[in-house]
């Protein structure tokens, strides 16, 4: 009865190392996650700019000037804060979506930051991405509208750069 | 909240019943803090192998882990199984270890320390995984590498949105995989050093080492894993792609589908409510306050044995006021869990003192070494029978009570160790009692840590206070049977059964030799 008792009880660890493998096996790889589905594709929008002085810049006068002190008689002034930046995405002429990002640093002087990934059926659709980044100017300075084909998961960038304007990649 | 405890510990019992039977002490249930270092020191030893072959680079980082998989899968490939199994290891044994802290209720109380400095650990072990997951930049490390920087970019931490580097293929640069690599290999391993170190710095003589042949299995069930089910890299990260399907490593990445469905500010408010409840806890409530131990001058001669003993490390020495040259042990109340283990630990609390009151150097006021003798000499003397047996049982094991009968008597303990040895010796010397039982919690896993492993080695004769010579071993049977009141009625009755034998043999006869031990494990 003893040895038959340890024969059992030996068996029954191996049993139990077996199923504590066989658990971090498991869920170690299963079950499977679908991130993204078979027809679906993403378009990711990454913007930084520094939207355009908020106000005019102007000209001091020779009596301001003169009020101050030499090393700081600088003649055209402009104003440290920038506008914010307008985004809107438009996909097979239905907005998907638009916001208006502030300028980044304490005196709202530096670079507006855009982040935004969205996930769209896959196929071939008109997209149109459009930029507004000076509350002073009418209408949107930056417009790109393009047919694009988006293949099940594939990943279109759309970012900005000052010479070229926006991009699709 | 005391409901929601019993009925995770509901839940624990009958695994731990079964694990019992198999393993004895080395039940996995039993050293699952120790099993979640050494698991560590597994992943260290496969992750320095892994990384002798891997390039800190966006080029090769992946090809190198596919070379180290495929063409040398013998031994690089089992490293890095081994790597990833162990890590996933260490996460079961983790959740399990608090999980069971919590259904015993030590997470309040003078356990608050372990518990709190217990909670950052997690989040290091996270960090780990992820960013390892992170370095094999496949389309598993690249989904996880875009969501984090989308889930910090919620922070109000940077303002240059992480993301972007994520954007295209050029925006990525070697730098991210050296600071990836940095955080991986030494600052966070590092760092979790420094939180398991502080996590058991308030108790004595932690258990850092699971037992050798636990640690044997531990291994071997790991590496066949690692033969069966290798680890392999999805495809090569491509950042005009976005990653569809994917084998996820539940251990370590369930935060990224719940941030796929829920999105940002839910994942970081469970996340931080979480740590948050996690560190509350200890608080709600409050765990009622009960009196610790009071150290009496007049009998503490300075002899140290309360100090070794309390498991908790409540106990200092200092200069004694009374007796000059000699010292005295000091009770911090906030460490002190009133187990009674330095009242058995005591050398004064010995019951053959002739004082009609008996009191010891160091007891517990509830339940101080008076008390304690009295109840044990009025059971004995009640006793009647052939076979006359004293059972001590420990308050948080299986009520012995339920044994009382004319030649069985029940006396209650608040810690099996809290038995001085010469209180044995005593009933059986004394009282003419024929047995002693003692009865606690499983072997190598008191209530209060070292109390059964104590107890062992007095009764060896291996520690002092120790059981005298002069009293025969074989009537002293340790019953650890845990809460299983059935495995500590047989305990006994065995017990019983080895006595009358003995009786029967004639007096001058030797009876077989006491095991010590109701369950598989001493
Ligand atoms: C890397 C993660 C962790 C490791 C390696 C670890 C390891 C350990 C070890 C070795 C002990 C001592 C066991 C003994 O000697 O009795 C211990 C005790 C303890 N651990 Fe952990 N632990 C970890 C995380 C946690 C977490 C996250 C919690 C809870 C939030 C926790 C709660 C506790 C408690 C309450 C004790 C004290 C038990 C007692 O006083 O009886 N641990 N841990
Ligand atoms: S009662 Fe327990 S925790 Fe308190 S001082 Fe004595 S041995 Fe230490
Ligand atoms: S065991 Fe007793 S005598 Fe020894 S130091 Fe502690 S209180 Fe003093």
């Amino acid at each position: 009865m003893p040895e038959r008792g340890r024969a059992w009880r030996a068996a029954g660890r191996a049993l139990a190392y077996a199923l504590f493998a066989a658990f971090v096996g498991f869920f170690a790889v299963r079950p499977a996650w679908t991130h993204l589905g078979p027809g679906e594709a993403v378009v990711k929008v990454s913007i930084v700019h520094r939207g355009k002085p908020l106000g005019e810049c102007r000209e001091r006068s020779e009596e301001e000037l003169a009020r101050l002190p030499p090393n700081m008689r600088i003649k055209t002034v402009c104003p440290r804060e920038r506008s914010p930046l307008e985004l809107e995405v438009w996909l097979d002429g239905r907005l998907l979506h638009r916001e208006v990002k502030a300028p980044s640093g304490l005196h709202h002087d530096g670079p507006s930051y855009i982040y935004h990934r969205f996930v769209v059926p896959a196929g071939e659709h008109v997209l149109r991405v459009r930029l507004r980044d000076s509350v002073r100017a009418a209408g949107y300075p930056y417009d790109r509208s393009e047919r694009v084909r988006l293949d099940p998961g594939r990943a279109l960038a759309v970012d900005f750069d000052p010479a070229e304007g926006i991009r699709f990649r | 909240m005391r409901t929601l405890l019993r009925l995770l510990r509901g839940a624990f019992e009958p695994f731990e019943r079964l694990a019992y039977r198999l393993f004895g002490g080395e039940s996995p249930f039993h050293h699952l803090g120790a099993l979640t270092i050494y698991l560590f020191w597994v992943v260290l030893a496969s992750g320095l192998y892994v990384f002798a072959f891997y390039e800190t680079s966006v080029a090769g980082a992946y090809a190198s882990v596919e070379r180290l998989t495929h063409e040398q899968w013998y031994l690089g490939g089992v490293m890095r199984s081994l790597h990833r199994y162990a890590s996933d290891a260490a996460v079961l044994t983790l959740g399990l270890h608090i999980l069971r802290e919590l259904s015993r209720d030590h997470h309040r109380g003078p356990r608050w320390f372990s518990w709190l400095t217990g909670v950052p650990n997690l989040w290091m072990v996270y960090m780990l995984g992820i960013t390892g997951y992170w370095m094999v930049w496949d389309e598993l490390a690249q989904y996880v590498a875009v969501a984090t920087a989308e889930l910090l970019d919620r922070l109000p931490i940077f303002t240059d949105p992480m993301a972007r580097n994520f954007l295209t293929e050029g925006s990525l640069s070697d730098r991210f995989f050296t600071l990836l690599a940095f955080l991986h290999l030494l600052g966070l391993p590092l760092i979790l050093v420094g939180t398991i170190w502080l996590h058991i710095q308030r108790i004595s003589r932690p258990r850092i080492h699971p037992p050798r042949r636990l640690a044997a299995g531990t291994l071997l069930a790991l590496l066949a894993l690692a033969l069966v089910q290798p680890a392999t890299s999805h495809g090569p990260a491509d950042l005009t792609r976005e990653p569809q399907v994917l084998h996820l490593d539940w251990f370590y990445l369930p935060v990224y589908p719940l941030y796929d469905v829920l999105g940002a500010s839910v994942v970081w408010g469970l996340l931080w409510g979480g740590t948050l409840l996690l560190c509350a806890l200890p608080w709600l409530p409050r765990r009622r306050r009960v009196p610790v131990a009071e150290v009496d001058p007049a009998w503490c001669n300075g002899c140290r044995r309360c100090f070794s003993d309390c498991p908790y490390g409540a106990i200092d020495m200092a200069p004694h006021p009374d007796k000059r040259g000699k010292e005295i042990s000091v009770v911090d109340p906030a460490l002190c869990l009133s187990c009674g283990i330095c009242e058995g630990a005591c050398p004064s609390a010995t019951p053959f003192r002739s004082v009609r009151e008996l009191v010891s150097g160091i007891e517990l006021p509830q339940y101080p070494v008076q008390v304690l003798r009295e109840r044990a000499r009025d059971a004995a003397r009640r006793l009647r029978g052939p076979v006359r047996i004293v059972v001590f049982g420990c308050g948080h094991a299986a009520d012995p009570a339920s044994l009382a009968r004319a030649d069985t008597a029940a006396v209650p303990l608040e810690c099996a160790a809290m038995l001085p040895p010469s209180l044995v010796e005593y009933l059986i010397r004394r009282e003419g009692v024929d047995g002693v039982v003692i009865a606690g919690c499983r072997a190598e896993d008191c209530e209060y840590r070292l109390g059964t492993r104590w107890v062992e080695e007095r009764i060896a004769g291996a520690r002092e206070p120790h059981l005298r010579r002069n009293v025969p071993r074989e009537r002293v049977a340790l019953c650890w049977a845990g809460t299983d009141a059935a495995l500590l009625r047989r305990c006994v009755e065995d017990f019983r059964a080895r006595l009358a034998r003995a009786a029967g043999a004639g007096d001058d006869e030797a009876p077989p030799a006491a095991a010590a031990g109701g369950g598989g494990g001493a």
